[in-house]
């Protein structure tokens, strides 16, 4: 037990109740927390997990301010909800973001089996709480007297200053460990352009640039596929990128009017310029 | 309100992160659910601080909370590699050990 712990056991510091104020808001803000829990977990999207997420982690910030961890309830905010959260999400656009899980089961009844056995651990872990004759409790007044911060900084650099340093260790080795493991080593040398250009005389596939997109002045945009002569798109038109992840926009089945508007204007104008050149 | 609720309340995110962890087959969202029973934890761990009146259960929670930083990193990195070579997020699919 340490100095200010003992400092701070006498019964007179004991307090048995919190404000009605810290009651509302653990009621309020609790609910939110597990809401936001239940929704990480039963969420099909894995976007939409990691943002009920980030909710709880806020709410739990509040919890940590308001049970007088100060500097934590900051840090919660910056490190969790800031950093990890924002890894997350980022890691989640890189896998994809549409990939929604599957909803069958690969091992029969597992899905109840699982809840039967979160129910189960949940009652014990709340029966335990229970049991325990918790109802006095000493507060942080005394041991936040000269600031949260220094106190945990007067306990950090003395008390737990060998965890502290191998904490730094551990992150070291850990920002190496993610470069090592995301790194892919390139086995052979990259084709220069000029060994691309004779690679594709002696295939003899396609020679010439790509056919360009568009069909018309106005539907040139790069995802939509040019039209071939029979009026059938052409998928050869379209980025690689855009054809694979099926994002090219299909024009052929536009309203025929539409286009035969457009022939209509061009071609005034085409006579418009052709009597003002007339009249030249 | 007594804090104990705040415990009762660290114990119903901890077991739901648990179930999380026991349903779902997404690696990212089982990361997820990781870091939801690692905060349950540290809101236990702070209350306690509060009820012992001394701030070496804030210094524990800190040290998880840089624990778990290391973590997500290397998790999230593993992920990113499996993805690449399996083009699946999915626990289920790196069954390349089973008979």
């Amino acid at each position: 037990m340490t100095p200010l712990a003992t400092l701070a056991a006498p019964s007179t510091l004991a307090a048995y109740s919190t404000s009605t104020g810290e009651a509302v808001q653990f009621w309020i803000l609790g609910t939110v927390a597990v809401i936001g829990a239940l929704c990480t977990v039963f969420m099909r999207r894995a976007v939409h997990s990691a943002l009920s997420l980030a909710g709880t982690m806020i709410v739990l910030a509040v919890f940590y301010l308001a049970n007088g961890a100060y500097f934590l309830g900051i840090v919660q905010v910056v490190v969790y909800t800031g950093a990890i959260m924002m890894l997350f999400l980022f890691v989640v656009m890189l896998v994809g973001v549409t990939a929604a899980d599957s909803l069958k089961e690969t091992v029969k009844g597992q899905r109840w089996l699982a809840l039967l056995c979160g129910v189960g651990f949940g009652v014990l872990l709340l029966g335990g709480i229970g049991n325990a004759s918790l109802t006095e409790f000493d507060g942080l007044g005394e041991a936040n007297a000269g600031g949260n911060v220094q106190g945990l900084a007067s306990l950090i650099f003395t008390k737990y200053v060998f965890a502290f340093e191998i904490t730094g260790a551990l992150l070291i080795t850990a920002a190496v460990g993610a470069m090592v493991l995301t790194h892919r080593e390139r086995t052979e040398r990259a084709l220069t352009q000029r060994e691309l250009s004779e690679q594709r005389v002696r295939e003899g596939k396609h020679l010439p640039p790509l056919p360009a997109p568009g069909v018309y002045a106005r539907h040139n945009a790069v995802d939509i596929a040019g039209l071939l002569p029979d009026g059938t798109p052409s998928e050869l038109t379209v980025n690689r990128t855009l054809r694979e992840r099926g994002q090219i926009r299909d024009v052929s089945r536009e309203a025929i009017g539409d286009l035969k508007a457009l022939e209509q204007r061009s071609e005034e104008r085409l006579e418009r310029t052709r009597s003002g050149e007339g009249t030249q | 309100m007594n804090p104990v609720n705040y415990l009762y309340l660290a114990a119903l995110l901890f077991t739901i992160g648990a179930t999380g962890v026991l349903i779902r087959r997404n690696a990212i969202v089982l990361f997820m659910c990781i870091e939801l029973m690692l905060n349950a934890c540290n809101l236990a761990f702070v209350t306690f601080s509060r009820m012992h009146g001394n701030l070496d259960g804030q210094i524990i929670a800190f040290f998880t909370m840089v624990v778990a930083a290391a973590e997500v990193v290397v998790g999230l990195a593993i992920i990113v590699s499996l993805f690449r070579s399996r083009h699946s997020a999915s626990v289920d699919d790196a069954s390349l050990m089973k008979l």
